[in-house]
């Protein structure tokens, strides 16, 4: 089911949580809502599903408005930060709750419901587990258990909550993978919130970074890496390191240098220039490159992280350099950033 | 989160642990005191009040339970309590509802009016019905224009035990629903339930435990409730009398078999509903530990 939020705006309170939201989700996409808590994730997933009513804007599934459809009306299948499975209900009940509580002729007999209800145990790898109650079970099996549970009811769309944030990483990392594939196998349109970067590029088709109730960028993992379309989005994904520059005639100059770097499409003026600490390369001698003095050093796993005291105003900016580079305390360092981006300053 | 069945204990080599440092002649002394507090304060009497209940011996004292007026004074605490703690339940299942799950205005001032009962004297709820419902009273006019008998009647006993029994039920569920949160019930909601259902199906069986104390507690005061029920009882023997108010009558007129023995059968109900409560106790804390940190 294809998925459209057209201008959502979401006050709690007069306090806007999310201004002026647009998304399309296509249909069968496994798509992750990322950002920093406050960012407006959770109200935008919260809205898709029903349990909150956007303050404007619409939400449509497919072709039909489903904004002013109630949370049963809308079909959708959610998962809970933290399960929220009925504690006094087996697994099987459990799993099996939405097809009993549904009315006349939709709902199914109880052998069937019950025979549903093993059949999903068995695709979460649960088999065995249906007489237990939540409170015998792993985080993890909670986990799975919360999802067998969403699926039941075949939703149009499954909509998860920080899915794997009460997990420990070891756990985290199988039940992505886990996910992923239950994913391939259904076909479920499926949208996931999480802060998680590593969780959203690794699992998600497309990432949908968020920050302080807006959309800042919309991409696949490579998209988002590569090509940040904002200071926000290059300093939330993956490291980066900025530099205050000035532009001039298409050149980028630091203080009074020009570092090699072209320019032609940017305004002239100040600008910030973002990069990959990692995505440099050392030069020789310094006819346009950034050079600076080494201020720290430290060892980071593979690479050698070093600090840099760069131009009259001593800016302080980060690359990384191999193990074995003889930059030490105090010597000079000249780079060239290999990819790297300007935005306006301020 | 912890998971309950994996739970280490530690070896248990003293009795005692090093935080007590008093010493034996001070543990001893603190011990007697205390123990014979509870003797003199909550045993004894409770020992006086089935020895003089049978002090005339088993015959007397079923005797004077089957007193027409004794036995009418029981069947009216009975009709009270059957009539009051429904309705208490009914209301205090709406109101821990609606302050633990919702946002809204004035929802402080509603938790302090619920607690209004308990810090007010139950005399003074009395008589605020007396000058409600009284010949002189707010509503009193137009009651006797329409021949209804509220003061000097059940309507107006089961009203004044209305009134303090109001929050028991609703006291004992709002902290325990609002530690449960919203989430159980968002979740049976999207999986289609209606919110009935979702009443029926999820909330009511995650408080069951705590309502049932809550209704036991509220039965017991039901019942014993001496203060309020005096004023606006009117004291009619055989018609307007409760357990509680019928000992008192039987006491003073020097009838010492006949009130202990009513009041041995409030000490019975008093002890019911402790053992029943204990049971509670144990149960409900092994089911609040096992499905904590959900």
């Amino acid at each position: 089911m294809e998925v459209r939020v057209v201008n959502v705006r979401k006050e709690f309170e007069r306090f806007p949580a999310l201004h002026d939201v647009s998304l399309d989700i296509r249909s069968g996409e496994l798509i992750a809502l990322l950002g920093p808590s406050g960012s407006g994730k959770t109200t935008l997933l919260r809205l898709i599903a029903g349990l909150e009513r956007p303050t404007k804007g619409a939400i449509f599934f497919g072709e039909e408005d489903a904004s002013q459809k109630s949370i049963q009306e809308r079909n959708v299948g959610f998962v809970f930060q933290h399960y929220a499975l009925f504690r006094h209900m087996t697994v099987a009940d459990n799993i099996g709750f939405g097809l009993k509580v549904r009315h006349g002729a939709a709902r199914p007999p109880a052998q069937e419901i019950r025979r549903r209800a093993l059949e999903l145990l068995d695709l979460v790898q649960l088999s065995g587990l249906e007489k237990r109650y939540p409170a015998q079970l792993s985080g993890g099996q909670r986990q799975r258990v919360a999802l067998a549970r969403a699926m039941a009811i075949e939703p149009k769309v499954l909509l998860l909550d920080e899915p794997f944030g009460a997990l420990d990483a070891q756990v985290r990392r199988e039940l992505r993978r886990w996910l992923r594939e239950i994913h391939d196998r259904t076909g479920h349109t499926t949208v996931f919130v999480t802060h998680d970067q590593e969780e959203a590029l690794e699992l998600a088709d497309r990432v949908v970074v968020m920050s302080q109730g807006r959309i800042e960028q919309v991409g696949t993992a490579d998209d988002i890496y590569d090509t940040p379309n904002s200071p926000f989005v290059y300093s939330f994904i993956g490291e980066s390191s900025s530099l205050p520059v000035k532009v001039e005639n298409g050149e980028v100059w630091i203080a009074d240098r020009p570092i090699g770097l072209q320019a032609p499409h940017a305004p002239s003026g100040e600008a910030v220039l973002h990069f990959r600490p990692h995505d440099v390369d050392l030069v020789d001698g310094c006819s346009g490159c950034i050079a600076g003095t080494v201020a720290a050093s430290r060892r980071v796993a593979g690479t050698r992280r070093v600090e840099l005291e760069v131009g009259g105003e001593r800016q302080r900016v980060e690359i990384e350099l191999p193990v074995d580079h003889p930059a030490a305390q105090k010597s000079r360092v000249a780079f060239r950033p290999r990819r790297w981006k300007l935005f306006p300053a301020g | 989160m912890a998971d309950p069945e994996i739970k280490s204990y530690e070896p248990l080599h003293e009795s005692r642990s090093a935080a007590v440092t008093e010493s034996r002649p001070v543990r001893i002394a603190l011990t007697i005191v205390t123990l014979v507090f509870l003797g003199v304060f909550l045993l004894l009497p409770l020992i006086i009040v089935f020895k003089e209940a049978f002090a005339k011996g088993v015959g007397a004292y079923f005797q004077s339970l089957g007193d027409a007026d004794t036995r009418s004074a029981i069947r009216l605490t009975l009709l009270v309590a059957a009539a009051s703690v429904p309705l208490n339940l009914v209301f205090g299942i709406s109101a821990a509802w609606a302050i633990a799950k919702f946002e809204f205005k004035g929802k402080a001032f509603l938790t302090t009016l619920i607690d209004l009962p308990f810090s007010v004297s139950p005399v003074i709820s009395g008589l605020v019905y007396v000058l409600l419902f009284g010949a002189q009273g707010l509503l009193g006019a137009w009651l006797k224009a329409h021949g209804i008998q509220i003061l000097f009647a059940v309507p107006g006993i089961v009203l004044a035990t209305m009134f303090v029994t109001f929050p028991f039920v609703a006291r004992e569920l709002i902290p325990l629903m609002q530690e449960q949160g919203n989430g159980d019930e968002e979740a049976a909601l999207s999986l289609g339930a209606s919110g009935w259902q979702a009443f029926w199906y999820v909330t009511l069986p995650n408080i069951k435990w705590g309502l049932l104390y809550g209704v036991l507690l509220c039965n017991a005061r039901a019942m014993g409730e001496f203060g309020a029920v005096s004023v606006v009882s009117g004291h009619i023997r055989g018609l307007t009398n409760t357990m509680p108010l019928h000992v008192e009558i039987l006491y003073n007129e020097y009838n010492a078999v006949g009130a202990f023995a009513v009041a041995s059968l409030l000490a019975g109900l008093a002890l019911v509903t402790l053992v029943l409560k204990t049971l509670l106790e144990m149960r409900y804390g092994a089911e609040l530990a096992a499905t904590r940190g959900h």
